[in-house]
């Protein structure tokens, strides 16, 4: 970056929140995958959106790329900068603006941390729901990039189902309002493209969310099965009973052994093949309720013992364990690759064999844990990437997970995005049309693809759609 | 001569002529679909995209239709995933039918006719009272196939339940009216049939039942439709507030057992066999006049907007989630009456869609009327993207805001 983009960057936000020394750009040269590494040419933190703006416009005059990026909690190597790109961190926009306990709304900026979101609007009884494991970090605005999901969203929809309206920044630094506050869109539905679209067409700069009244009633259980495939026909059955639960998660035994050796320890049986949490929740009697057709459902299907959280301490201690598992399973190995696929729910049992072969064939320390109820995978593979025939095992080994997942009718990534890492696998569930598609529609946005570049889409495989005249113009 | 190229092109058995004697298509396969609009944007004819003519217009000027109807195949259905693939003019009526037999539904209860087509649903993004516990059309959507104006064949989404791979486009064809292609298929997501479903009605006046519905939801029951539905709709004399419960037999009684009694309304829980009528009526009222919108609405502004109708239209054909805020006026006016409607929704942040009307108000409104400064620049740009020479006869492009 040259010294005078830096000095007029910080003569918009202040030198002190321009960073380009080696030391602090390190902190943003990863985010939770440790397999992608890339140090970004600088960092700049705008406070407000007319600092966005003003940056924004900046880099368009310039053609400077730029990638947003919140609490760097991805998973995909999706908020990773190239040297010639520009990072717009956006922590410091962490104001909740409004909220609307009538409407069952709140206004906030990208930077909020999902969690705390949760936290302010608990004392009127509404909860914010998708709630990715890393919830405790992440950031509101990072999980709109990423349409992120959360065990809760079996029931409850992931974060595309909870928005109702953006304020974007595009990268002509122009300003657009997409959705209304009911969720009805004024035209094309425009927010259902943005969530997503993995900070590739612009930069939200305020988000309208959804929330939803807090259960009156919750019932969590913990089933422990002698097999992961018993584990999982239980999964299929109290699906097809008509029941949806609001949680569905499984854990396998390596899964929940590291869980019980660490400072998480939730007191789930070592010794079973797979566990599963199940969580229910309504009124009073609908909890009643269908907690006994879970149960029923759980020892019908081989469960050796189901037990329900007696306290609000005890079932939080039963979801920590499973929120924490990627915290714990650094008690294995110096690093995790943290995987995500999905299959429709009646290919898990075989999907699992699969992976159980491979992580046997390559040698490695696979756990997994993951959304059952949605299909959802999470196979882990515990590594240390100072060895590199290990390293090269680890992507092997991730390849041939991807494409069983994908021959069994599924799809390479349900929550964490495509980002840099997935992108070699987009045309297998993609032809060449559709992504070309993706990638005119990505043009409409950013003609000029400055804006988060060289993710999700593998340009090679896309099949080129005309240029347009009108996708040419550029708005000044 | 247009006729005989189709008939070239897919045999004579797929072309015919429609009642204004345009000449009609009815591909059995995508792949033909694909080739009809190809052929349209070689040679710059305008489509009109046609279903049982009931909810887009049949009146679009164009120098064919291409029908949606020999697309009606219910493709595959997995109850194990809780998953269908349905072709686009397969009817609801048919999708129903099918999907009970493994115990299976499709959670929306779109206005129209009972046998209206798949198609129709997701082009208008139609939703019905179910919206309300069940979400919007396009919650319903796993992915699509769809052909686009320049007879691109695209494929979004997935069969799996949950997927972030790729940009979500599904969205983008969900409610835009066939702008930017002609889906022909649909990734569904089911559910399983519901073994109890109850619905309570209470009569009386708006102001009445509106404070019954809040103080339902105070009480935190939820139902999974909550309707006020005006008194010609409801074929009643006064407004009827109707509530559904779905679920597990002893969870629904409980929240018809806790129903808020110490108010005005009074509840009365329809029987068993009435309910589907009773949905069926006010599902059939949304036909009841030539032009259809909604508008979308937060529920604590219901009230006004109902006042606002009052005003400059009438509420004679009114249906409203009273917790979902999605409000649906059906009946005849002149376009100045509907654009003052807009005009005064848009200045209320209430974004206003029409869903059905001839093409003449459709013409003068566009389907979707005022957009938000700098929105139909993007519009225009997509619409470039999937069909560059607007062969597909959709009055997608709506004036910059009137605000």
């Amino acid at each position: 970056m040259s010294p005078a983009l830096l000095e007029a960057l910080g003569r918009i936000v202040g030198p002190r929140w321009v960073r380009h020394r080696k030391a602090e750009l390190t902190t943003y040269s990863m985010d939770g995958l440790p397999t992608h590494e890339s140090l970004p040419g600088a960092v700049v933190m705008p406070e407000s959106r007319a600092e966005v703006v003003e940056v924004i416009r900046l880099l368009h005059l310039l053609q400077v790329p730029f990638v947003a990026r919140g609490a760097g909690t991805g998973l995909s190597g999706g908020a990773l900068a190239d040297p010639d790109a520009l990072l717009l961190a956006l922590t410091r926009m962490n104001r909740i603006l409004r909220v609307d306990r009538g409407a069952r709304r709140a206004v906030v900026q990208p930077g909020v941390v999902n969690a705390r979101l949760s936290e302010a609007v608990a004392p009127l009884e509404l909860q914010y729901v998708p709630d990715p494991s890393s919830q405790a970090a992440c950031t509101v605005g990072g999980n709109v990039a990423e349409n992120a999901g959360g065990p809760h969203c079996l029931k409850y929809g992931v974060t595309t189902n909870h928005v109702v309206e953006l304020e974007v920044v595009l990268p002509d630094a122009s300003v657009v309002r997409l959705g209304s506050p009911h969720g009805e869109p004024w035209g094309p539905d425009l927010v259902g493209l943005f969530v997503g679209s993995e900070g590739m067409f612009g930069v939200a700069t305020e988000i309208t969310v959804r929330l939803e009244p807090i259960p009156p009633g919750v019932r969590t259980m913990l089933a422990d099965f002698p097999s992961v495939r018993l584990a999982s026909e239980a999964v299929s059955r109290i699906i097809a009973s008509g029941i949806v639960p609001a949680a569905l998660e499984m854990m396998d035994q390596a899964c929940v052994q590291a869980v019980e050796a660490s400072i998480y320890a939730a007191g789930y049986p070592t010794d079973a093949a797979a566990v599963l949490l199940v969580e229910v929740d309504g009124t009073p009697e609908q909890v009643a309720a269908e907690s006994v057709l879970v149960e029923e459902t759980l020892r019908t299907q081989g469960a050796r013992a189901v037990r329900s959280a007696s306290s609000p301490a005890d079932r939080a201690r039963l979801w920590q364990g499973r929120k924490k598992a990627f915290g714990a399973m650094g008690r294995i190995a110096p690093d995790l690759a943290v995987q995500d696929a999905v299959v429709p729910r009646s290919a898990l049992p075989d999907i699992l064999d699969r992976i159980g072969e491979i992580r046997r064939r390559h040698a490695l320390s696979i756990s997994n844990v993951f959304h059952a109820g949605d299909g959802n995978l999470h196979p882990n593979i515990s590594f240390d990437r100072r060895d590199p025939a290990l390293a090269a095992r680890v992507r092997e080994a991730s390849r041939e997970i991807m494409a069983a997942c994908v021959a069994a009718g599924g799809s390479i990534t349900g929550e964490h995005g495509v980002g840099n890492d997935k992108m070699g696998y987009m045309p297998w569930i993609f032809d060449p049309e559709t992504l070309g598609a993706m990638q005119a529609v990505r043009r409409v946005f950013d003609p000029d693809e400055r804006c988060n570049p060289g993710k999700v889409l593998p340009t090679r495989a896309c099949r080129e759609w005309r240029a347009t005249p009108a996708a040419r113009e550029v708005a000044l | 001569m247009i006729f005989a190229r189709l008939r070239a092109l897919l045999g004579p058995g797929a072309v015919d002529r429609d009642p204004d004697n345009v000449p009609r298509v009815t591909p059995d396969s995508t792949d033909a679909l694909a080739l009809v609009c190809r052929l349209a944007y070689d040679e710059g004819w305008k489509i009109r995209i046609e279903g049982l003519t009931s909810w887009l217009p049949p009146d679009a000027p164009a120098d064919l239709a291409v029908s949606t109807r020999g697309l009606d195949e219910i493709v595959s259905v997995s109850p194990a995933d809780l998953v269908a693939t349905i072709q686009a003019g397969a009817s609801m009526d048919a999708i129903r039918r099918r999907l009970a037999e493994h115990g299976m539904w499709l959670a929306v209860d779109p206005p129209g006719r009972p046998d209206r087509t798949l198609g129709s649903i997701i082009a208008s993004g139609t939703s019905g009272p179910l919206r309300h516990g069940f979400g919007p059309v396009r919650d319903h959507i796993l992915g699509c196939t769809v052909v686009t104006g320049d007879g691109r064949i695209v494929r979004p989404g997935s069969r799996v339940v949950k997927n972030v791979a790729g940009y979500d486009l599904t969205k983008l064809h969900v409610g835009s009216f066939g702008g930017f292609g002609i889906v022909t298929e649909a990734h569904l997501r089911l559910r399983a049939l519901p073994r109890a479903d109850v619905t309570v009605i209470s009569k009386g006046s708006r102001d009445a039942l509106t404070a019954a519905a809040r103080d339902l939801l105070e009480a935190r029951i939820a139902p999974a439709a909550l309707e006020l539905i005006s008194p010609a709709l409801a074929a009643e004399a006064g407004w009827v507030l109707a509530a559904r419960f779905l679920g597990i037999d002893p969870a629904v009684q409980a929240d018809v057992r806790r129903l808020p009694s110490d108010t005005e309304a009074v509840w009365e829980q329809l029987p068993a066999d009435r309910t589907a009528g009773f949905w069926a009526l006010l599902a059939r009222g949304g036909l009841s006049g030539p032009v259809t919108f909604r508008l979308g609405v937060l529920p604590d502004g219901l009230d006004d907007a109902l006042d606002l109708l009052a005003h400059d239209l009438d509420v004679d054909m009114v249906a409203a989630g009273a917790a979902s805020g999605s409000l649906r006026w059906t009946g005849e006016a002149p376009v100045e009456r509907l654009r003052a409607v807009r005009r005064a929704a848009a200045g209320r942040e209430i974004p206003m869609t029409l869903e059905r009307a001839p093409w003449s108000v459709r013409r003068a409104l566009g389907h979707f009327g005022a957009y938000r400064e700098g929105l139909g620049r993007l519009v225009d740009r997509l619409r470039d993207t999937f069909d560059p020479k607007q062969a597909l006869s959709v009055a997608l492009e709506g004036s910059e805001s009137e605000k």
